[in-house]
């Protein structure tokens, strides 16, 4: 059930403070333990061996020499994992993915996994075991793996989403539609129309913290892990099917996580921790080391996009067409299907079509990163609006409010708009100072748009309220960036007690009941509505305790600033209550005073960017230098501004990585020739100004405090932003991303040569 | 409805059902058109007015919404 | 054929076992407990592994435990004062300069190098100072705003 207590103005006191946070010393002494720094008596370490292949079948796999070397305690293949029995196809890929069965589809997928007394030994056993591959044909281009002679990378697959089903097998794994209006009539409205095809390389989420855990199964089927994910509940229901356990007896304790972004929403390794663990009856660390963690945990799809766009001469876009191919690795996904849905979500469009194709290629499962799926489109669609504004000589700026989309406006995925903050950001960005500063030579500026959804779903707390009156808010979705602190300012303000009475603490999956992952943005929204319903239960047995104590009716005490007041007939003359008056109490008025709520927090609000940048390109070498940035976002209701900023900051620090330099790379042999920090360059401090962010507060209506996810749209935006403002200050446009140097430098001279 | 669900209600981009709850119009959504029933178990958001909702099935739908289905969405 | 180490270890004199191809890294977090040295890349590449070997500035995951033999280093562990945090503990708590954390002990550790050496960096030089440490998090905004601050901070004390 959702909370149906409407948004109204309302005067905050602790929402929208900026306290530090309270897991916050330990992260500044060393003292809180992320997934690695975590241990078990007796416990084993695990070694996964990868495949060198970009593509082969296993004709065999032979432990036996790994098994007798002495210290080893367990090793495992495919055929340890049972999956007779499970249905569920997105279950059947990740084990296959955490351990190819048949067909090794990636350099880097999993065949084959040893526990052993110290992992030197371990590592010493996995060069023990003989894999016989038979190496098969590979595609790692997107593009490639629709051509009529690609190699099949799955037999079975035959496009979704097509009517009739195709008979013929092919890469192209799901083909989903979205649009309204007819675009052949609204392109000939237009008097400019441009079509143009765009690619984006693939980028991981680069968390600084590689993915680990340590797994205990006792033979009698119940166990604990401790891992580093953004979703320990997720991950325990998911581990518990794919080993046959029933989910109650597997307690998984969530580590503080070293970023995710969406990389630790998905199981890699976890279920192997728990097999060898099962296998040897010990517990058994698992840690990826970085290169593992490039080569075979999620990255973001690479893509493809061709659009088309029409214009008449005034600045009315008369239609929009998009094809996007996303290549989702070797596994079917969604991935396509959202960047068709949110590449034209910020433009009001009468006549506008998407299509989106899952591909599939020889490359590593591709995973949710931040907005999933909607840079890419965004790096298209804002390009192409920069170009034809540029072609009817409109100011950029006025073309995007122009065609806004708004209240009451058709989004381009189907649904019409509520309130949303599109053109409160556009405005906001026209207005902002940083649009008229000069520019000096060699310096474009460029902006983009970005929408993201958001979303709610499960969340699951528990109030408790101590003998002295303090709180304590248990709660089950993950700290990713200051939700302790974000949680407890919400239960302060709810019960009107200071933040430093508060505690947040994560519960592990024993403690409570189901809740969904911290992603989609939906931590802080969803959490804090089911926070604020615990609260209010808290706060109705308080007045219930309060009547007891002054032997009054429930219906005469009222609840103000933190305390239980007498009211009505029966008793003005009681000074209020406190809560640690009725706490001190609760021991003769009905024992400890609690609120438990559970809720589906739908109606996350839909969210909106706008970004500025300039660009510096050195025409001689192609080299760029972000000069400035400034991030224009509505949150719905901020409830700790810095972490906000922090958000929209760490957010298109990434998209700027991503616009500019990160990109995995393939040899020609189909393996990963970047596999580390070193060549896969994610952006470090000398490479970045300071980000400037303004944070718009548009109140989401379905929360009772206004407040909309934050964390994932302002990646979606820099790609096209920095494009963009490359484009204004080289004049050539970049359809390829990243724009790394050699690219830029080859476009300027290709522009050249054709003067 | 998105383009994914078209094929199985026989091409059609809008269909007319009343119900009161989401939950009523997925049944009642699975009862006509049978060839739906996977699809909305698990891989079906829908927005009512323009809020998605992909899990609350008992809100209750005013009169004259405007139901829009779309796939379920996954963040980072 | 393990070898025993002595060092210097925050001031405190320890004693560990380590096998000769180990890191200092591995030994700092597995032999000796000091689990605020994080690994990122293993590499050289990320600066989660920064402690100071003789007052200098380096990678843990290069130096190998044995090389710690007879010399002092200093890792995030040691940093504050009993109980009172260093300044740039504080600052980076107060200006927001960690989400995940993971990066922080890191920064810290390369942050205090930079202002033994240079109590008044601009911000340029704080940039440079910190560009072998990767955040993901943070876009280093509110990192080097920290800094400058704790730098002010310490140029009063
Ligand atoms: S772990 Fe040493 S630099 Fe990354
Ligand atoms: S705060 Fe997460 S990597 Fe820096």
């Amino acid at each position: 059930m959702g909370i149906d207590t409407p948004m109204k103005d309302r005067v905050f006191k602790s929402v929208g403070t900026r306290p530090t946070r309270p897991d916050g010393i330990d992260k500044v002494t060393g003292r809180a333990r992320y997934g690695a720094d975590f241990n078990m008596p007796g416990q084993l370490h695990g070694s996964i061996l990868r495949s060198p292949h970009a593509h082969a079948s296993i004709k065999s796999i032979d432990t036996t020499k790994a098994e007798k070397l002495k210290g080893v305690k367990a090793v495992v293949t495919s055929k340890d994992f049972k999956t007779k029995g499970i249905t569920d196809p997105d279950l059947l890929d990740i084990i296959d993915n955490c351990m190819a069965s048949k067909t090794a589809y990636y350099d880097g997928h999993a065949v084959a996994a040893v526990a052993a007394v110290d992992a030197k030994t371990a590592r010493a056993a996995l060069k023990l075991i003989k894999v016989v591959y038979k190496k098969l044909k590979h595609v790692t281009d997107v593009d490639e793996a629709m051509s009529p002679g690609a190699p099949l990378i799955n037999k079975k697959c035959f496009t979704q989403g097509v009517e009739p089903a195709p008979t013929k097998a092919s890469n192209i794994a799901v083909r989903s539609e979205f649009g309204h209006g007819n675009v052949s009539e609204g392109f000939q409205q237009a008097d400019i129309v441009i079509k143009r095809t765009y690619k984006t390389g693939q980028s991981h989420q680069g968390y600084i913290e590689p993915h680990a855990c340590v797994a205990s199964i006792s033979p009698d089927g119940s166990g604990e892990m401790w891992v580093c994910t953004q979703g320990h509940f997720v991950f325990r229901q998911q581990c518990a099917e794919i080993l046959g356990l029933d989910a109650a007896k597997l307690r998984v304790t969530s580590s503080e996580i070293g970023g995710g972004f969406g990389g630790k929403t998905h199981l890699w390794l976890e279920p192997v921790a728990l097999l060898l663990s099962r296998k040897a009856n010990r517990p058994v660390k698992l840690v990826m080391s970085r290169e593992d963690v490039f080569r075979a945990s999620g990255p973001t799809s690479t893509t493809s996009i061709d659009v088309k766009m029409g214009v008449t001469k005034d600045g009315v876009i008369t239609a929009a067409e998009a094809e996007l191919r996303y290549a989702s690795g070797p596994y079917a996904g969604a991935w396509a299907s959202y960047g068709a849905m949110t590449s034209f979500a910020c433009y009001d469009l009468k006549n506008v079509k998407t299509v989106g194709l899952d591909i599939l290629v020889n490359r590593p499962k591709t995973t949710a990163y931040r907005a999933p799926s909607a840079p890419m489109a965004a790096f298209a669609v804002e390009s192409m609006i920069d170009e034809l504004a540029d072609r009817i000589d409109m100011d950029a700026i006025d073309l995007r409010i122009k065609n806004a989309a708004k209240e009451g406006t058709r989004s381009s995925y189907g649904p019409v708009y509520g309130p949303i903050g599109i053109g409160a950001t556009l405005d906001a960005a026209k207005k902002h100072p940083h649009m008229k500063a000069p520019l000096g030579p060699n310096q474009g500026r460029g902006m983009a748009c970005g929408f993201w959804f958001n979303f709610g779903g499960q969340s699951c707390t528990d109030l408790n309220i101590s003998p002295d009156g303090t709180a304590t808010l248990t709660f089950g979705t993950i700290d990713v960036g200051g939700a302790r602190a974000s949680m407890s300012l919400v239960v302060a303000e709810e019960l009107g007690i200071p933040y430093d009475k508060v505690k947040a603490v994560i519960a592990d999956t024993g403690s409570l009941g189901h809740n969904e992952m911290t992603d989609g943005s939906r931590g802080t929204f969803a959490s804090s509505m089911s926070a604020i319903r615990s609260c209010r239960l808290a706060i109705d047995d308080m007045r219930q305790r309060a009547a007891t104590m002054w032997d009054i009716d429930l219906d005469d005490v009222t609840w103000e600033n933190g305390h239980a007041h007498a009211g009505g007939s029966s008793g003005s003359n009681h000074a209020p209550l406190s809560i640690a008056d009725i706490a001190a109490r609760a021991h003769k008025t009905g024992g400890p005073i609690a609120g438990h709520a559970q809720i589906v927090a739908d109606g996350a609000g839909v969210s909106f960017a706008t970004h500025i940048c300039d660009i510096e390109v050195d025409p001689d070498t192609g080299q760029t230098r972000v000069v400035r940035y400034t991030v224009i976002q509505d949150a719905g209701k901020a409830v700790h501004p810095t972490y906000v900023e922090g958000q929209f900051q760490g957010g298109a620090a990434q998209g700027i990585g991503w616009a500019l330099n990160e990109e995995y790379i393939y040899g020609k042999d189909g393996r990963l020739e970047n596999p580390g920090f070193l060549d896969y360059r994610i952006p470090v401090c000398s490479d970045l100004p300071m980000i400037d962010t303004q944070i718009l507060e548009i109140p989401n209506p379905n929360h009772p405090y206004g407040i909309r996810g934050v964390g994932e749209t302002s990646i979606v935006p820099p790609l096209a932003a920095i494009g963009n403002a490359v484009s204004n200050a080289t004049h050539v446009r970049m359809t390829q991303v990243p724009m790394s140097a050699p690219r830029i430098l080859s476009a300027i001279h290709a522009n050249k040569d054709s003067d | 409805m998105w383009g994914g669900l078209r094929p199985a209600v026989g091409g059609a981009d809008f269909v007319e059902i009343e119900a009161k709850t989401i939950r009523l119009l997925m049944t009642k959504l699975a009862e006509s058109y049978p060839k739906l029933e996977p699809l909305i178990e698990d891989g079906v958001a829908v927005s009512i007015n323009g809020t998605i909702y992909q899990d609350d099935w008992s809100k209750i739908i005013p009169t004259d919404a405007e139901i829009y289905l779309l796939p379920r969405i996954e963040g980072g | 054929m393990s070898v025993l180490v002595n060092s210097t270890i925050n001031g405190d004199q320890y004693e560990f076992v380590c096998e000769p191809d180990e890191t200092l890294l591995d030994a700092l977090r597995d032999r000796v407990g000091m689990t605020g040295v994080k690994e990122g890349c293993g590499t050289g590449d990320c600066g989660a592994c920064s402690i100071t070997l003789d007052g200098a500035l380096v990678c843990s995951c290069l130096v190998l435990g044995a090389e710690a033999e007879g010399r002092k280093i200093e890792t995030v562990e040691g940093m504050s004062d009993g109980d009172k945090l260093h300044p740039l503990q504080t600052k980076f708590l107060e200006h927001a300069a960690l989400q995940c954390g993971v990066c922080t002990p890191g920064f810290l550790i390369a942050a205090k190098a930079l202002l033994e050496k240079n109590p008044d960096p601009s911000e340029e030089q704080v940039r440079y100072a910190l560009a072998g440490n990767l955040c993901r998090c943070t876009g280093y905004d509110k990192i080097v705003r920290a800094v400058l601050a704790a730098a002010k901070q310490m140029r009063k004390a």
